[in-house]
């Protein structure tokens, strides 16, 4: 029968390994393998602590990934994250087609694939004898080295030719040049991030991609609308706490507490107001916002959206991906609008890819509801007020 | 963010001119599909849609990074200097250019001169000391410099002898990114 005692620390790592396996076979066949004194809680807090311990992340965000998986599927997430998605790089159709670079990388000794139908844009990298990041056609700015979570948020976008769109979030500019390639160089994009070291980034990869439509500024989002606003379109690549993209920074794992997460998704919920807010509803061929985080913390997803819904008059619409989980209408104690199910989630275990959201509003009105539902006690009844911003 | 003064304009052009002939710097300028114009801001010279430029107008000059394209930059000393960020106005309109062999490429693209072992070809009737845009066998453009030798030169030099100057190369996205904006 399995020992649930003593706690095993420090962290013998086979041997925490052999009961991790062990409290699964138990849960998985919890009335004939239990020892009858325990409970299943007890088995379960054993199996958090245990991978925890083994996987090296603190407890907090241990309980986060324990609410949002089952026990099968959290495995394979902790796994996933402890291995690095493949590169995947972004043709520059400004400057070259997918089947030119391809064969021009082929001739470097590139060993490489279309990521995926999904996408007419995306290659995948599966190996190569020089650097992928330094090549001539990289410095001439034929493609960009990009996630492939990260091109879903711009089709999402789907900005059109001669548009205004907002980038809010944008350095170092991997969505921006996205963006700026589907809307052809024309109209005109506002790439701004808080940052100003990564403004450096931002510009150099505006630059190298031939991208000319676009103004690269150093504010804070929440400053918009007040320094420009009435865009056709908006990206918020929000700041977040990242744990969509544990494979890339595992600091993640010991680091990010309640507080860390509470914190962005304050940020978040502003940065979003802001970012609708800077939408023009009567533009003639937009009027859209898409949200975006590389966590897949509800926190920062699915209530941050759920808050602005409360507070704009603005709808969900579909992403138009083809791929990716349905957003959650209800998690724990927490209840959603419905329409959150036309929200989409990317796992890294699921879709070999970093860990993403994505939402896509529309905004309907430019009026802004004072509070939500505010109650009139003459009345008796709910009345909206709008107020003009 | 303002216009360029006409000393400004005169040394900035002047230097363009080495790459690409006046017609063509007001090709840059009288252009059908809109109005275009170039600005300084923070010492660079900036070339952007009309519509792009006043937008750009309304951001505090500390916050501005940039806008369209950065052709370069004044020097403390009032000279301008062409930044590679400019290779994709200067390269289809240039009038000379030099191509490298793919053995060359590499060196290029870490800041040397390009030797007559690199060289694959050179714009016929090139003069010595003339700006050129040094390109890739398969046409990408690479970055410019200066010719060290006539295209007659070329033929006669031995393979270790320097054929053009280097002055910008697109490896400066990753040796100077810094730097650069
Ligand atoms: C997820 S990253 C953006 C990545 C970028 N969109 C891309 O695709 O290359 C989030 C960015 O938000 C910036 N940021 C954080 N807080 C901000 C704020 N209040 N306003 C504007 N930008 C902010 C950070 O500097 C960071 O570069």
């Amino acid at each position: 029968m399995l020992n649930i005692s003593p706690r095993l620390e420090p962290p013998d790592l086979q041997l925490v390994h052999q009961r991790i396996k062990d409290t699964i076979a138990v849960l998985g066949n919890f009335k004939r393998l239990r020892d009858p004194e325990r409970k299943r809680k007890d088995y379960l807090d054993l199996l958090r602590h245990d991978l925890a311990n083994y996987y090296n992340y603190n407890d907090y965000l241990m309980q986060k990934f324990t609410d949002l998986f089952d026990i099968k599927e959290l495995i394979e997430f902790l796994e996933a994250n402890e291995v690095e998605r493949p590169v995947t790089i972004r043709t520059n159709t400004l400057k070259s087609r997918r089947r030119d670079l391809a064969q021009a990388l082929i001739n470097r000794g590139v060993n490489l694939d279309p990521i995926g139908e999904w996408s007419k844009v995306g290659l995948i990298v599966f190996d190569s004898p020089v650097p992928i990041g330094a090549t001539p056609e990289y410095l001439a700015g034929h493609y960009m080295l990009q996630g492939a979570s990260s091109m879903l948020p711009v089709m999402a976008l789907a900005a059109q030719p001669n548009e205004k769109v907002l980038d809010m979030c944008s350095a170092p500019g991997g969505k921006t040049t996205y963006i700026a390639a589907l809307m052809k160089n024309t109209g005109m994009i506002v790439a701004n991030d808080v940052n100003k070291e990564r403004c450096k980034a931002l510009t150099a990869n505006i630059h190298r991609l031939g991208v000319v439509n676009t103004i690269v500024c150093s504010e804070n989002g929440r400053q918009f609308p007040k320094i420009v606003g009435g865009f056709d379109r908006v990206l918020l690549d929000a700041p977040c706490s990242g744990t969509g993209v544990i494979s890339k920074d595992a600091s993640v794992k010991s680091n990010k507490v309640e507080k860390d997460i509470l914190r962005c998704s304050h940020i978040q919920k502003e940065l979003l107001l802001s970012a609708i807010d800077s939408v023009d509803a009567r533009s003639s061929t937009g009027g859209y916002i898409v949200y975006c985080t590389c966590s897949i913390m509800v926190e920062e997803d699915e209530w941050v959206v759920d808050y602005a819904l409360k507070r704009r008059s603005v709808k969900l619409v579909s992403t138009g991906l083809e791929f990716g989980r349905e957003g959650f209408t209800k998690f724990k104690e927490r209840r959603f609008h419905p329409t959150l199910k036309l929200t989409r989630r990317y796992y890294p275990h699921e879709h070999n890819m970093d860990g993403f959201f994505v939402a896509k509003f529309k905004k309907l009105s430019n009026l802004i509801p004072a509070k939500e539902g505010v109650y009139c006690r003459k009345a008796k009844a709910i009345i909206f007020t709008f107020t003009l911003y | 963010m303002r216009p360029l003064t006409a000393e400004e304009t005169k040394t900035f052009f002047e230097k363009l001119a080495k790459y690409i002939s006046p017609e063509n710097i007001k090709l840059l300028l009288d252009r059908p599909d809109a109005s275009y114009c170039f600005r300084l801001h923070k010492d660079r010279v900036f070339y952007a849609s009309e519509k792009i430029m006043l937008t750009a107008n309304n951001f505090a000059r500390k916050e501005l990074v940039s806008f369209g394209t950065c052709f370069g930059k004044f020097t403390k000393t009032g000279k301008f200097r062409l930044y590679m960020t400019a290779l994709d106005y200067l390269a289809p309109y240039a009038q000379f250019k030099v191509w490298v062999k793919p053995n060359g490429e590499q060196s290029f693209l870490y800041g040397n001169h390009v030797l007559k072992s690199h060289l694959g070809r050179i714009t016929d009737s090139t003069s010595k000391y003339q700006g050129v845009i040094v390109m890739s066998m398969s046409d990408v453009p690479l970055g410019f410099g200066v010719s060290a030798k006539s295209t007659q030169e070329c033929r006669r030099a031995d393979p270790s002898s320097i054929v053009t100057f280097h002055q910008a190369d697109v490896g400066e996205y990753l040796r100077t990114e810094e730097t650069l904006l």
